[in-house]
């Protein structure tokens, strides 16, 4: 038809014989793939909308329906795959930038997989979890480097406020705006009644959910947009985010369609505006400034709030992180490149950053090195995907994780990574009421306790078949690890072993 | 084979110790006596004792005990001596030669002090001055080896079992207040004597039975404050921490207990509020240190001594007393070996420290 005419990626698979023509499809689908044909009285499909987000798949009473991927393709290239030929043909359409959502889905190492984990034989016993107590308590803040006494010989309390988690996984940085009040809610909820902490992002904080500030992080990004005094004081800790694992060094941009009601008042800014959050913070152009920032909220807050500094995982994400354990932060967040978002340039999260897996252990090991580990708590994420991750994480030297992605899939988020179009069938990255409300907060909590109860559970087995009751004792304890199909240099960046080694 | 520092090696053990509380010396023969009923619990490859208070006439002075490879080592070493100390002894510790100790390396005992003038142009303490030169031997002369570096006691080790070892350092012979013994049971070892134990850092010596699954986190934390476990050893690890707890960050052997072997948050939680709050602020600002996996030491001190079980009580370990005495150890055989008329034998709870002091002034 025309030289910018692309096949559909998915193809929509109706069993004509199982369709009873109820129209529950057409009604869950926003993008309007489905509809009704008067003339043949049957369901057909405009596939060329359909994101694959399985919301059809999901609610077909009769099973009638399932989502493939086209065979049509062109003819084969090892160099020039589909993928980068249906881009060019975008672009040279449109002479836009490729958006797109969600963490970096190629076909890059991951690390975690090729990570093995130990468990004791007959030198030491393994642990049963289910008979004697272990320990997933984690606290996240600066240790003094000192006890100090009083006159008496007491020991005085000089801690500097400190977060503390049942287990040391947490809910990643999801702004009110590119997700929906129901996922805020979830997710607040959840958290409250697990003992850990969610992440504002950098959208503001609704004002039903002050009620769980002891159980929220509330964030300060370039844009700044909904932080007040009472914002500040709201959360339990407050993240200066500098960067993100999906975007570093790119800002965020919330289109004006987005910026309606409550999202409007939430973040400060007129309804309809764009949401532009710049590249860098305009008061942050160097290291010291970055202490400026760190103080100014502690002075803010009354020194009553660890201050966490969230960054994407560059190249010299060592050096950045020995800088920020100098800055007076008491946490630092490191987001890898396969962390997730809510709309990225798809060339900036495809290419830039590196694995948090090795941004960990470098990191780890720096700090270390100087002598500042017990300056400051580390938090990974960016993407941590099971408990197995988890315990990686911990034992190459985390403090505890961030999870993003792993929680909205709790949600039901199905990874379509169309989050950009605003139109989320499942009611989560979107500000459409009648889609927001498919997401009940209720049951979107109670799926995210379950995910984390059964994590739990996961992570005091691994812990028990180590013999290792308490988390802290798996913290940066890479002897617990080896490595898998890894060459030399790789794992003396991790700090670990060959397995067989 | 790789030896200790090149490999990690998990290994068992039987541990046994004697204290008198008002410092009444006893020689070496009844610690080595407790060690036979425990032979089995130890394979040939590793035995060795500490002992307190035997050496009252170089009391203010360090004693090194060291061991070299060769003759050549001497020499390099003794530089670095020199360049630090004082020496005012220098002699090779006597040995009986019996057929079960064999493969000796030439082991020499160093009486020093260090240079005054040194300490105050590097603004340093007189221990941590010493640990600094340990260290640096210990890193940087391959051959030579410092096995023992307090003041007024003394560690012994060798390759073989312990109730050998005892015999051929002449330990019948040394007169001391209080003695730990080790007779270990290695997984891997070609038998250097350098790896047996009882481990020591100035006058903390450290015998152990058991295998930590905390080691990496215990060590990459320690190593942050200019230890360097270069024999990859559990016990090596328990005696940097319990330096730095005790020596650097001035904790009590209680507060130092409570670290390492930390209650769990839910036996904190119903502590009375003084305490809870001190004992979740330990383990708040020494989340590293806490160990875990099956252990029972026996840390030794000038004046006295500290047991110690992991806080699951993985491991066996019994304490006996008899009218000035404390007997600690692996089984009461062995307690029973050292005093047939032992009294109040039991096992303290995992956790629990057992700590006994010999009385102000007498030791």
């Amino acid at each position: 038809m025309s030289i910018d005419y692309i096949y559909s990626e998915f193809e929509v698979v109706r069993n004509q014989n199982r369709c009873t023509n109820c129209r529950a499809c057409e009604k869950q689908c926003a993008n309007g793939v489905h509809y009704f044909d008067n003339d043949k009285k049957i369901m057909l499909a405009d596939e060329s909308k359909c994101v694959n987000c399985q919301r059809c798949v999901s609610f077909c009473p009769t099973h009638a329906l399932k989502i493939v991927k086209s065979d049509c393709s062109f003819r084969e290239n090892a160099n020039w795959s589909e993928q980068t030929i249906k881009e060019i043909y975008k672009q040279a359409n449109s002479g836009g930038v490729l958006l797109s959502s969600m963490g970096n889905p190629n076909k890059l190492p991951v690390y975690f997989d090729r990570i093995l984990i130990n468990a004791s034989q007959v030198t030491n016993p393994s642990i049963d979890p289910l008979r004697e107590p272990m320990e997933t308590k984690v606290f996240l803040g600066k240790k003094p480097s000192s006890i100090k006494r009083d006159e008496n010989g007491e020991i005085i309390n000089n801690l500097t406020p400190q977060l503390e988690l049942s287990i040391p996984v947490m809910f990643a940085a999801m702004s009110y705006g590119s997700v929906s009040y129901n996922t805020h809610k979830s997710l607040a909820m959840a958290a409250s009644k697990l003992g850990i902490l969610y992440n504002t992002g950098e959208g503001g904080l609704h004002e039903d959910f002050y009620v769980y500030g002891d159980n929220t992080i509330v964030q300060v990004a370039s844009g700044r947009f909904g932080v007040h005094e009472k914002y500040l004081e709201a959360g339990k800790a407050i993240e200066i985010k500098m960067g993100q694992g999906a975007k570093p060094g790119i800002g965020g941009h919330l289109p004006g369609t987005k910026i309606v009601g409550d999202v409007s008042r939430t973040r400060m800014i007129p309804e309809g505006s764009d949401a532009i959050s710049p590249a860098p913070h305009h008061d942050i152009y160097s290291i010291e400034d970055l202490r400026q920032l760190v103080y100014s909220l502690k002075e803010a807050t009354k020194y009553k709030k660890p201050i966490i500094v969230k960054v994407a995982t560059v190249h010299n994400i060592a050096a950045i992180a020995s800088g920020i354990a100098r800055s007076g932060a008491d946490i630092i967040a490191i987001d890898g490149f396969r962390g997730g978002t809510g709309a990225a340039p798809t060339r900036i999260r495809d290419n830039v950053g590196i694995p948090v897996e090795l941004a960990l252990a470098a990191v780890d090991k720096r700090l270390r090195a100087e002598g500042i580990r017990n300056n400051i708590s580390l938090i990974v994420g960016g993407s941590i995907r099971s408990a197995a991750d988890v315990v990686k994480a911990i034992a190459l030297g985390a403090d505890a994780c961030y999870i993003g992605t792993a929680a909205l899939l709790a949600l039901g988020c199905h990874l379509c990574r169309a989050c950009q179009i605003g139109k989320c069938n499942w009611g989560i990255a979107t500000q459409n009421p009648e889609l927001v409300k498919r997401l009940d907060p209720e049951l979107g909590s109670k799926r995210l306790i379950n995910l984390m109860t059964a994590w739990k559970h996961e992570i005091k087995e691994f812990m028990g078949s180590m013999g290792i009751n308490s988390i802290e004792a798996l913290r940066g304890n890479r002897l617990m690890l080896r490595g898998i199909g890894l060459n030399q240099k790789e794992l003396d960046i991790l700090g670990i072993s060959h397995a067989g080694e | 084979m790789y030896k200790e520092g090149e490999v990690r090696i998990p290994s068992g053990c039987a541990i046994s110790a004697v204290i008198s509380r008002y410092g009444n010396k006893m020689t070496g023969e009844k610690i080595i006596e407790s060690m036979i009923p425990m032979h089995d619990r130890s394979n040939g490859l590793g035995g060795g004792f500490a002992a307190y208070g035997i050496y009252p006439d170089h009391k203010d002075e360090y004693a090194l005990h060291i061991f070299f490879n060769d003759k050549y080592r001497i020499e390099e070493c003794e530089r670095i001596l020199k360049d630090n100390f004082e020496i005012t002894k220098a002699e090779i510790i006597p040995t009986r030669k019996i057929p079960e100790i064999t493969d000796e390396p030439i082991i020499m005992r160093y009486f020093v002090l260090p240079f005054a003038s040194l300490l105050k142009s590097l603004q340093l303490d007189e221990k941590e001055f010493v640990v600094r030169v340990v260290m640096k031997i210990n890193t940087e002369v391959n051959g030579a080896y410092v096995f023992s570096s307090g003041k007024n006691m003394g560690a012994f080790k060798a390759g073989g079992f312990p109730e050998d070892v005892g015999k051929y350092y002449k330990l019948d012979e040394y007169e001391g207040y209080a003695w730990t013994a080790h007779g270990r049971y290695p997984t891997n070892t070609p038998g250097w004597w350098g790896g047996a134990h009882p481990f020591g850092l100035l006058d903390y010596t450290i015998v152990h039975n058991g295998d930590i699954s905390s080691y990496d986190a215990n060590r990459r934390f320690i190593e942050m404050f200019g230890y360097k476990c270069t024999l990859q050893t559990d016990t090596e690890v328990i005696t940097y921490i319990a330096d730095y707890l005790v020596r650097r960050q001035g904790l009590s052997f209680e507060e130092t207990a409570s670290v390492i072997a930390a209650p769990f948050w839910k036996t904190i939680k119903n502590k009375p509020e003084k305490e809870r709050e001190k004992l979740k602020y330990l383990r708040m600002v020494f989340p590293s240190l806490l160990i875990t996996g099956p252990f029972s030491i026996i840390l030794g001190f000038n004046g006295g001594l500290m047991a110690l079980n992991d806080r699951l009580k993985l491991r066996s370990m019994v304490v006996g007393e008899k009218d000035d005495k404390v007997f600690i150890a692996s089984e009461e055989a062995a307690i029973r070996t050292m005093d047939i008329n032992a009294e109040n034998i039991y096992s303290p709870m995992g956790g629990e420290p057992v700590i006994i002091k010999v009385k102000e002034g007498k030791y």
